[in-house]
Order: structure tokens, then sequence, then C-alpha cells
């Protein structure tokens, strides 16, 4: 009956690209073949119907409904294409900004079906307003608009979930909250007034002079001396974050002040009470879901979609992260497979305005229980069967939940948090590179796991301590209506799922199959490496840049200057110059670290009266003594492996460009520090081109690209410090050379190509960078 | 009277013998009956007043005018002189090569010859330092001819100052130094430690180019000379006398005086490495334990310093002079009367133990190619006859074979060994693919000219070196070196003796004869 009745008729939907609405979609065009559908999605770059295609159609929840058109004669494009139109509609805004042709579309639909959700636990105050509360009513409206007569109002179906009854024992019935003996009476226009003012109040206070100082500190700290424009950038990337992340507390205390769970929940509530009030003639109803989980049956069982609220719970658990997670042995986790939602709503819609109840919910709670110690020895049962395997190989063992209250687990991982910080900042401090350096990067994703997991425990704690049970009352009266073959093809009844069956066969295969995690073992060969080096070295590429110091040699300039300085010395002369050198050396190391091409400047006045042609004869040998025994084979052989290739390659060093001179048959172009001559034939000491540090190195790359018509993603950069890091971004295929900390993470969150390169084993060791003495007569 | 040459049969009562570990040593027990030892003959009596034996050479030339005749006013003298390779380790001051210039310059000052011109003939050899060559030269001849530009080395890839001089027959191209080629008179000072040295390859070689050394420094010659230690059987012999030809023909007057060196190797700190291990003293076990206990606790680098500064006590044995190929048949009698052992029949397994030193590491590295050229290009051929080892017999060499190598002159091997091994190491397979991409390369040519690196084909010669030792025997195994670059090497790498015994049983049974080749000093096994 339910296929019949939907023949025909046009349905639009909201939130298709969600977990329910991908699946709603799915079920319509398989299940109910006579309707269409209308999808309101953002067009966003790609436009709404390239969305549809790549985001909803091409997922594994259509795999059935392909294998059934592949075996029919129309294919499942062609029925798509006449079944599925794409609306460009965004439900944040008045009016859902829909052109005149899709409000036309829309105003011909018959069901409306709003899914659309900011269904993140964590979402701002302000963004959760703006969609779950003000969504359904904006909806309302708009559709009221369409049909001003008042005649032919289509039916508006509204997902909302249980946990709008909030923080409460005992059973929660089928009514809205505002109903309820524990309405407190609250304003949904006032919470709306409130967040958007909450809104521009954050955004002013993080644009104080104090709060940005912070952030900009943040940002050196992170990124190092990487120049303005990356430190700006990396600045107001830390203050929109701050923004958002005072709003997501600011709706979580909100939230909790009146009596719900999270903003997720209260905003729900409050869109119930706004939709309510709001929707005039329009006839709605209302599905309240529980925690929606994976499919049991259909359109596959265990298919899911995007990593909900379970999952990264549980994988965290199995990968030994999270040793505890809070919650009441005896208590209900309130689980419904999403197929038995989506029936649920089809039913709704089918049955229409009059035969529906106003709420339906979609729990299984009161009729059938998880009970959070089965749901957790399942788990841990599971796993200790298909333990994941660690990077080593190793299977990781499960740990025993001892069911601790929430503030203990909250602690040991903040405690966990601040000493893995601690550790970080510590590392970031000393002098590392490459392999060492990894460290930090390792010590890092190990931080963002215990945020994270701190993060579950603060939101979903609350929810496996919730004790109200949802009555179904409404639901199974609109079960019982069904006739058996609707019944066989549209299950909503909570009662027929086994939960043993489910979470060990159906939903935890399902979640590893999801994270990707390793269920095999065996240490795993990395081939990203591999992959990444064939990418950098491809004949595609055009033009590969490289730094001088630390990624082709293990020097610096004032190596290079101290040998040439101590070149025709005596000892006395050594023993003195090194003093001085000493003694100067905290200066020119802070300078160093606060601008770079303001120390070059300063360090490279010493070559002041130096003569040209000695310095000439001197280099010479400096190249065989310092760079090239000082230089790393492999990045040696690397420039040539490019020039081989065909690509042009360029140094970019702040060095000085004559004592890089031996090194010029390697590259096409060589930028660095110039040097004017005075007419006697000696240095001056001054120089005629600023030495190319921090983001100008990335504007030497981007001109040299620009004089050879090269376009800088075909380009190769090699670098090995965060002050590169503009050098870095502007390229295509940046390539860390012996990362320092900072650098190194960065490399390893954006799967930069990181190359370990060292000194040849046998290369000259030297204490200090001077010349080797001569005598008399060679002097 | 030095005692020659001998060859011991190891019975229960032979102590262990040394064995050379790099720079390091120890001694092995050798399995009794089926063992033998053959040492070098002891070194031979020194001649005593060298300045007159020298001069007593210039005057008294083979098959040639005396020097001071060839000399004229106004003449385009040049000089040409061994490299560091030679003599190994380097000699204590003053070297034979200074003394012998010196006699020279004096000569040619008395002509009142002023245009001389003295070049390192280097060939694709690295660059001396300024430090080496006033070693080699002494102060008084650098610094009077240096800063003048007078004193110079050898540049193969200098393309205005080569001279092709003609082809042989066999379509070899001769082209020498141009300056050497376009003189009234090249006197080329040399000095032969083996066999293989001197006579027409000083020049031919020593003055030459890629050009022309690629017709006998490839796999082909080397695979047919067996050996190249023996003229008569040496493909790179021939190939150097067939050049000598075109020399004769259209290059310039050559005045080749030659001198051979005794074999007496180490100083007295180090003089048990070279006795007989039955004849040591108590002074000289107790320096074996010491020396080798405190080596084995010593960082590599400084292992290294320590070797490279030991200066041989080499005194000069013969002096010669004169028309090329005349000179050396007398010195080449020279140096078999020095070096020649013989030795009866061949043997299944042959050991050896890989000294600190090669030709190609002098103040450098022992880069694992060169453990390879060092073992089975030079100790293996150092025969008369046939080979040591039998056909498909095993060769077991003790050495260190880490993965280390000195960049400044050793570029182009560290890529060989990256790039070229991984591939093949056959010598003839990475001959066809890789030799000319190395030989030229822009970068390690830019290196080989303007810094100390050998030429980026060198290591290519230094792999064809010991292709016919690879041709020849079943298994190579090292002892006690680092496994994986043993086997990018191509060989079995075994932790110690006995296991090296162990696995080549697999290929000569359970009880094979064993020869250990008791070296440095130098010697020639004359394989009857």
């Amino acid at each position: 009956m339910i296929a019949e009745s939907l023949s025909g008729r046009k349905i639009a939907i909201t939130g298709s690209t969600g977990f329910v609405g991908t699946a709603l979609v799915e079920r319509l065009l398989r299940s109910a073949p006579g309707c269409e559908l209308f999808l309101i999605i953002r067009g966003g770059r790609r436009g709404a119907a390239s969305r549809v295609k790549r985001e909803i159609l091409s997922n594994d929840a259509f795999d059935r409904l392909r294998d059934m058109h592949a075996s029919s004669t129309a294919s499942f494009d062609a029925m798509t294409a006449r079944r599925v139109h794409a609306l460009d509609g965004d439900i944040s805004v008045d009016g859902l900004s829909l052109n005149e042709t899709d409000r036309a579309l829309l105003a011909s639909c018959d069901i409306v079906i709003h899914s659309a959700a900011a269904v993140s636990f964590d979402s701002p105050l302000d963004s959760a307003v703006e969609v779950n509360l003000l969504g359904p009513t904006r909806l309302a409206a708009l559709l009221n608009e369409l049909h001003p007569s008042g005649t032919n109002m289509p039916h508006l179906v509204a997902v909302s979930t249980c946990y709008v009854a909030g923080n409460r024992r005992g059973t929660a019935p089928e009514q809205l909250v505002s109903e309820g003996p524990f309405d407190i009476g609250l304003s949904w226009k006032a919470e709306v007034a409130s967040a958007r003012r909450l809104r521009s109040d954050v955004e002013a206070a993080s644009r104080t002079p104090k709060v940005l100082e912070g952030f900009r500190k943040g940002a050196r700290r992170e990124l190092g001396a990487a120049g303005a424009p990356a430190l700006a950038a990396k600045t107001e990337q830390l203050r929109e974050r701050w923004v958002s992340s005072e709003l997501v507390q600011a709706g979580r205390s909100r939230a909790a002040s009146v009596g719900w769970p999270d903003a997720y929940a209260f905003t729900k509530a409050l869109g119930e009470q706004a939709l309510t009030e709001t929707k005039g003639a329009l006839p709605v109803n209302i599905v309240r879901p529980s925690i929606i989980e994976s499919a049991v049956l259909e359109p596959k069982p265990g298919w899911i979609r995007g990593f909900r609220m379970a999952e990264p719970v549980i994988i965290s658990y199995a990968r030994g992260l999270l040793r505890e997670f809070p919650g009441v042995p005896e208590g209900t986790v309130d689980v419904i497979p999403v197929d038995l939602v989506v029936a649920a709503i089809v039913a709704v819609a089918a049955a229409g305005p009059e035969k529906s109840p106003y709420i339906t919910q979609v729990a299984s709670g009161s009729t059938n229980p998880l009970r959070y110690s089965d749901l957790v020895n399942n788990v841990r049962d599971w796993f200790t069967e298909h333990p994941i395997y660690d990077a080593e190989g190793q299977p990781i063992v499960v740990p025993d939940w001892r069911f601790p209250g929430r503030g203990r687990v909250q602690q040991q991982l903040s405690r966990a948090k601040t000493a893995i910080t601690q550790g970080e900042r510590v590392l970031q401090a000393l002098p590392l590179r490459g392999a060492q350096a990894a460290w930090s990067a390792k010590l890092d994703e190990k931080r963002i796991e215990v945020e994270r997991a701190l993060e579950y425990v603060e939101l979903y704690g609350l929810y496996t301590e919730c004790e109200a049970i949802y009555s179904i009352d409404n639901l199974l009266s609109l079960w019982d209506q069904l006739d058996q073959k609707d019944q066989q093809d549209f299950c909503f009844d909570p009662r027929v799922v086994n939960w043993d069956h489910y979470v060990k066969e159906v939903h935890l295969p399902s979640v590893v199959d999801h994270a990707r995690v390793k269920m095999t073992p065996g240490k795993t060969k990395t081939d990203r490496a591999v992959r990444l080096r064939a990418n950098v070295l491809s004949p595609d590429r055009k033009v590969a840049a490289f730094d001088l110091e630390n990624t082709l040699i293990a020097s610096n300039v004032v190596e290079s200057y101290s040998w040439l300085a101590t070149r025709h010395l005596n000892n006395a002369e050594r023993a003195r110059y090194f003093l001085r050198t000493m003694k100067e050396a905290p200066t020119l190391l802070s300078m160093d670290r606060k601008d770079r091409s303001d120390f070059l400047r300063y360090f490279y006045r010493r070559y002041e009266d130096a003569p040209v042609d000695q310095i000439a004869i001197d280099t010479q040998q400096m190249m065989t003594d310092i760079i090239i025994a000082k230089s790393f084979p492999a990045a040696i052989r690397r420039v040539r492996e490019h020039r081989a290739l065909g690509h042009k390659t360029i140094l970019i060093t702040g060095a000085l460009t004559f004592n890089v001179e031996g090194l010029r048959p390697l590259f096409d172009e060589i930028v660095g520090a110039e040097m004017s001559i005075r007419p006697d034939g000696t240095y001056s000491g001054q120089l005629t081109k600023a030495p190319p540090t921090g983001e100008t190195r990335a504007q030497v790359l981007a001109d040299y690209c620009a004089s050879l018509g090269v376009h800088l993603d075909d380009c190769v950069a090699y670098a090995d410090s965060t002050s590169d890091l503009p050098l870095l971004e502007a390229v295509g295929h940046p390539v860390a050379v012996n990362p320092e900390t900072r650098l190194a993470s960065i490399a390893r969150k954006r799967g930069w190509l990181v190359e370990d390169w060292a000194k040849a084993a046998g290369a000259p060791k030297r204490i200090l960078p001077f010349a080797p003495l001569m005598n008399e007569r060679q002097r | 009277m030095p005692r020659p040459g001998f060859v011991l049969d190891v019975d229960r009562s032979t102590p262990p013998i040394l064995f050379w570990r790099g720079e390091n040593y120890s001694l092995e027990k050798l399995p009794a009956d089926r063992s033998r030892v053959i040492y070098a003959p002891e070194p031979e009596a020194a001649i005593e007043d060298i300045d007159s034996a020298i001069r007593h050479a210039l005057l008294n030339p083979i098959e040639m005018d005396p020097l001071p005749t060839l000399l004229f006013p106004g003449m385009k003298l040049t000089i040409a002189f061994d490299d560091i390779s030679l003599p190994l380790p380097k000699m204590t001051r003053p070297d034979i090569r200074q003394r012998v210039i010196e006699s020279v310059l004096d000569l040619a000052a008395e002509a009142g010859v002023d245009d001389v011109h003295i070049i390192a003939a280097l060939a694709l050899h690295r660059r001396m330092t300024e430090d080496e060559l006033r070693h080699m030269l002494g102060d008084r001849v650098y610094d009077a001819f240096a800063p003048r530009g007078m004193l110079y080395q050898h540049d193969a890839e200098d393309q205005d100052n080569l001279a092709l001089l003609g082809e042989t027959p066999q379509g070899e191209e001769v082209e020498i130094n141009k300056r050497a080629a376009e003189s009234d008179l090249l006197v080329y000072v040399n000095i032969n430690l083996v066999a293989m040295d001197g006579g027409w390859k000083s020049t031919a070689t020593g003055l030459s180019s890629y050009r022309s050394l690629r017709h006998h420094h490839n796999t082909h010659t080397m695979e047919n000379s067996r050996s190249f230690m023996d003229q008569h059987k040496s493909e790179l012999h021939k190939s150097n006398w067939r050049m000598g030809e075109i020399m004769k023909k259209h290059g310039p007057k050559i005045f080749q005086i030659e001198t051979t060196v005794n074999n007496d190797t180490f100083p007295s700190a180090f003089n048990f490495l070279g006795k007989r291990e039955w004849e040591w003293n108590a002074r000289d076990r107790a320096k074996f334990v010491a020396s080798s206990a405190a080596l084995s606790r010593t960082p590599a680098r400084m292992r290294r310093n320590i070797f490279q500064s030991i200066e041989a006590p080499h005194q000069m044995t013969s002096i010669q002079a004169g028309e090329v190929e005349a000179v050396h048949k007398v010195t080449t009698a020279n140096v078999y009367r020095q070096q020649l052992v013989e030795v009866q029949g061949q043997t299944d397994i042959l050991t050896m133990g890989i000294p600190f030193i090669c030709p190609y590491n002098v103040n450098s590295i022992m880069n694992p190619i060169l453990v390879m050229c060092t073992g089975l290009g030079y100790f293996f051929n150092l025969y008369r006859n046939k080979p040591l080892v039998r056909e498909g017999g095993v060769i077991i060499m003790t050495h260190p074979t880490t993965n280390e190598f000195h960049p400044v002159h050793h570029p182009s091997y560290i890529d060989f060994f990256e790039q070229v091994l991984t591939e093949t190491t056959v010598p003839s397979e990475l001959e066809a693919r890789f030799e000319k991409k190395f030989a030229e390369d822009e970068w390690y040519k830019h290196l080989y000219r303007t810094g100390n690196a050998y030429h980026g084909v060198h290591p290519f010669y230094m792999w064809y070196w010991g292709s016919h030792a690879l041709q020849h025997c079943g298994k190579v195994i090292i002892v006690g070196g680092d496994a994986p670059t043993i086997r990018r090497l191509g060989f079995t790498p075994a932790s110690t003796f006995n296991d090296a015994l162990e696995i080549a049983s697999d290929v000569v049974g359970r009880s094979p004869t064993i020869t250990h080749f008791h070296t440095p000093p130098i010697m020639i096994a004359d394989v009857k």
C-alpha cells in the first residue's frame, strides 16, 4: 500500500547528503518506484546536480539498486535522471535562496521531508540555531508562501530526535516538550536573538589586541619564522577556530543550563516548538529517531554513511586509546538502525497528515532495550576475537571496561593531554631534525587522539548515562495499520532487532571496515613514500627548487665564512678569531631567530675588504672542504635525477652566490645574496640584492616559473624548515628534507613526502669549521 | 741475503695466521693438512747511494743517448710522474720521485732549459692536494714550479689540452696530454710496485683521456688478461704496447725513468705484520694483542687516520732509464725478483685479508667497491700461469666492508653503489647500460676537474678489474662485514671465518684445499 500511495507523488527532501537522507533517497527510489524526488541541496561550487551525482548517487547504498538495474532494460542512470531532480537551496537562509524555477518545482511537491540538520554534537551555538532551530520554520514559511491560498498544501515530515526530551529519567512520551510537564517556558525567539548576538560578541572579543596577540604567539609557536603571510594566515585560522570553539562551549553550557545534553538536542527541541507555532495551515508530522546506527538489512546489512557517534568511540577503544568510557552498566543505549528510521519516515509520509500521529518516536529502549553492559561486552568480545593491529603488526589487546564515572575518565585524559602537550613543547624547543623530529609529529598525533577521546567523553558521556525511556506507542499503532506486504517492505518495528547479532555480525564489521583500521597482522610496508617519490620524479614536473642549508648540505653561511676567514690565519690568529666569534654568537643567534634577512645582511658585512681574486681561489677549495664534504649524496643525486628528467632546477639560498659557485653545474638558476665589488677589486660588504628568505623564496620561484610559463602546481620544492613553508605551500609537490620538528609534524599532517638525507658515512669530520692549517711556505 | 718467498703447509703445530680486516686484523686457525700459506720474499737490499744511482741511470741510459745530450736551450721539456696511487703505503720523505725529478731538473738547468713543465700523470684519478704534491715532490720543486703554473695535474677532461696522436690498427685512439705530446722531450718518472705498472702504461694511460682509456679499461680486456700482471698474457699490456707504437711514431721523444722499490711495507711499530707468524717473538705477540684490542675499541674514523698516516720504509732497489720498452724489460725482471713466489698447483679455496689500503684510497676510505677491486681485481690477479684458485673455486676475503664512502674523493662511487649495483653486478651488463652515462656526466667531470674527485667512470673500472675473478670463481664470501652492503656487491656475507668455510662447502665440498695469500707485502704467485 505504501508504494501505491506514493506512486505519482512528488517528494522534496532536504539533507539528502546526510546519513538518513541518503538512505531515504535510496529506499524511495527502490521501494516506491512511482515517486519523483526533488533534492534540496546546497549547490556550492560544483552545483546541486553534480553534488547529487557525486555525493549521493555514487554512495555504496545504491549498489543494490544498480545491480537490480543491471539486469533490466532501463539503466540506473536513466532512471535517476528521470526521477531525481536537484534544487539548489540552503536551509540556513530565509526562503532557502531558491531560484524561480526551483520554487515552482518545490511548489509542485506533494510531500516535503526535512531531514537536514547540524547533527554534530559540537556545532557552534549559532549555526545549530540557524539550521536546527530555524530550519524547519523557514521551510514551513516558504511552503506557506508558495501556497498562499492554503489549498493543496504539501505534507511536511520533519525529522527531529528523541533527545529533545532532555536529561530526564523515566518515560518520555511522544509529545512536544513545551506541552509536557517539565517545560520551563523557554522562548525560541529569545534564544535565536541571543545566539546571534553571541556570535557578534565573540567575533568582537576575538579581535581585541590582547587576544590577537595570543593568536600571533600561537601561530609563531606552530610555524616558527615562516614569514608574514604564512603567519597571518595561521593567526586568522587560530582566531576563527577560537571563535568557533567559544560558540561550541556557549552552546554546550546553554543547553546544559536548561536541561539538555548538548546544543543539538536543545536546538532541535526549540525547533519543534517553533515549527508547531509557525506552521499555520501546513500539515506537519514529526518523526523522532533516537541514536541512528548502521542498517540492519536495507539497503544492505551494516550500511553506514559517515563516521557517526558511536563509531569513533568504538574505534578509539579498539585501538586501546580509550581505556575507559563512562556510563551506567544497566542503563539503556537507545540505538535504532537507519533502515528502521527510514521506513518509519516513509510510512508517515505515505499515511498522510490525517492518519499519522503528530509526533512519532523511533526508538528501541521501551520494547527491545540494548543494555549498556551488553553492548560493551559484545564490543569487547568481538575485538578480542578480531583485534586491530598496530603499526608494528602486533594485535592490540582491548582493555576491560570498568564503567567509571565521567569525572574520573575526563581527569585521566586531561592529565595525559597535559603531559603530551608539554612533551611536544620540549621537543619543539630542541634542535631536532629528520627521524628524531618525527617523534614530535607522532606525539602531535597522539595528542590529537587524546583530545578527540576527551571530546567524545564530554559529548557522548551524557548519552550513555541517559536513563530516559522513549515511548513508541504512536509508532506501534502506525505499524499495526500496515498490511503484511508493507510490514515486510518497510519494517520499522524495533522489536525485530537481535542486538547480539546486530552488534557482532552487522555493526562492528561495518565500523572497522569504514574506519580502515588494520585488521591483519604483519608490518605494513609503507608504499606511500614510494608513491609520492614517483610523483615527484614524474616527467610531468617542470621545475624543482632546492633550499641549500640542511637540504643539500649540512652546513651554513657561518661555516663558509669561518672557513674562508681562517684560511690564511696562523694558530694564534685562529684562537683570537674563535674567541671573538664565540662572544658574538648569542647576538647572532637571536638575530637569526628574529629575522633571517637582517641577520644575513649584518653577517655579510664581514666580507668587506675581502679581495675578490683571493676569494675566488679560496671558494674553490671550500667547495671541496665544506660543501661537497658536507653534502648529502642522496640530495645531489636527486637534483641530478630532476635534471635527467628534463626538469629545470633552481637553487634558492640565503648564501652569497660566489660561495656556491661550485654548485653551478647542478642548477639552471641560482638565486642567492649578491654583493657589490669596489673598483679596487674588494668586496664592499653591501648586498646589491637582498637574500631570498621566507616568503620571498615563494616569490622567487613564482617569478622563475612565470618566466618559463610553468604553473607552480607542476613544481617540486625541497626545504628543511618552517621558514620555507611559504615556498613549500606554493608548489604542487612539496618535499620536507630532514625536517625540523615543526615542519615534520606539518608534513606528516599534510601528507607531504619526507626525505631523510644524511651526509656520506665516511665524510671527513671537523670540530671547528676552519680551513686546514697551512704551513709558512703555503701561506 | 733476503729469504725468498715461501709456501707453508699447515699442520697441527702451525700457529693461527694473520688475516687483515681493513684497519684491523685477526688471527685465524687454518685446517691442518690441507691448507697452505704463501709468504712474500723478504725485502731486497736497497741501493745505498741513491743519488749516484740516479745520476748513473740518467747518464747511462739503455738504448738511448745520455739525458744531458738530449737537453738544449730553448727546448720544451715536460716531466711527468706517477700519482699518489703509488707506492703503497706512501713512502717516507724524500719520495723517489722527488729525488729523480730534482736530478733531472739539475741537468736541465745545467743545459740552460727554462721551459719545463711538471705534470702529475693521474689519468682519471683524483687530483692531489697541495700537501700530497709537496710530500711527493718536496717543497723545493713545488715552490719553484707550482706558483708559476708549471707544476700541475693532468686534466683528462680539458679538451683544449689533449692531443690525438692517432689510432692503432685495432682502432684504439691514442690521446694524451697536449703539452706532453708537443714537447721536445718527455721525461717520465715512475714507480713499479707491481708488474703491470710502467712501460707504455705510464704515458699511454697516465697522460691519456677517457677516449683512449676505454679501449683497454673494459670487461673484454680484463676477462682476457690472464693475468694483467703477466705481460705475455695480458690484453691490457698488449693494448698499451700497441698504443706505444703510435706514440713512437707520432708522439714526443720519451726518456723513461723506471724505478723499483722493495717490499719493506711496515714501519717498526707494525713490523710484526710483515713477519711469518711462527717467527713472532714475545714482543710481536704483545704488539698484536695490544694493537688489535685497541683498534677494535677505536672509532672507525680514528682507525683510518692511524693507518693512513703510516709511511712505509720502502727503499729503491733499482733505477733504469732510456727507451721505454728496453727499460721496462729490466724493470719487470727486477719486480719479479722481489715478488715472485713459486706455488705448486691450484687450490679450492683462496683466502685473503683485505688491508686498509689500495691504490685508490690513499688518505681516503676503502669503500665497498674498492674492497671488491682489491680482492678480486688486484690480489686475485697477482699470479702467473694460472690463478691460485681453481676454476669454480671459492674466494674468502676478510674485511669490515661498511657502507662508507668519501664524498669528496668518490662521489660517483656513491651513486654507482646506489644506482648501478642495485640493478646489476654483472660487469659486462653494467658496462653496457651505465658506463657512458657516468663517463660523460657533467657533474662528475666538474668534480674531477675542480675538486679532488675520481672521474665519473672510475667505479666502473674498479668493477671491471674484478671481472676475470667473477668469471672464474664459483662463490665469493666476505667475512666480518656489513651484510646488506656485501649482498649489494653480489657476494655472500659470513660472520666468522669458520662460517665462511661452512658456506663454501656447498661449492667445494667438505674437505677442500685452502690457500691463504699472505699479503701485504705484495707478491706474485707463479702457479705451476
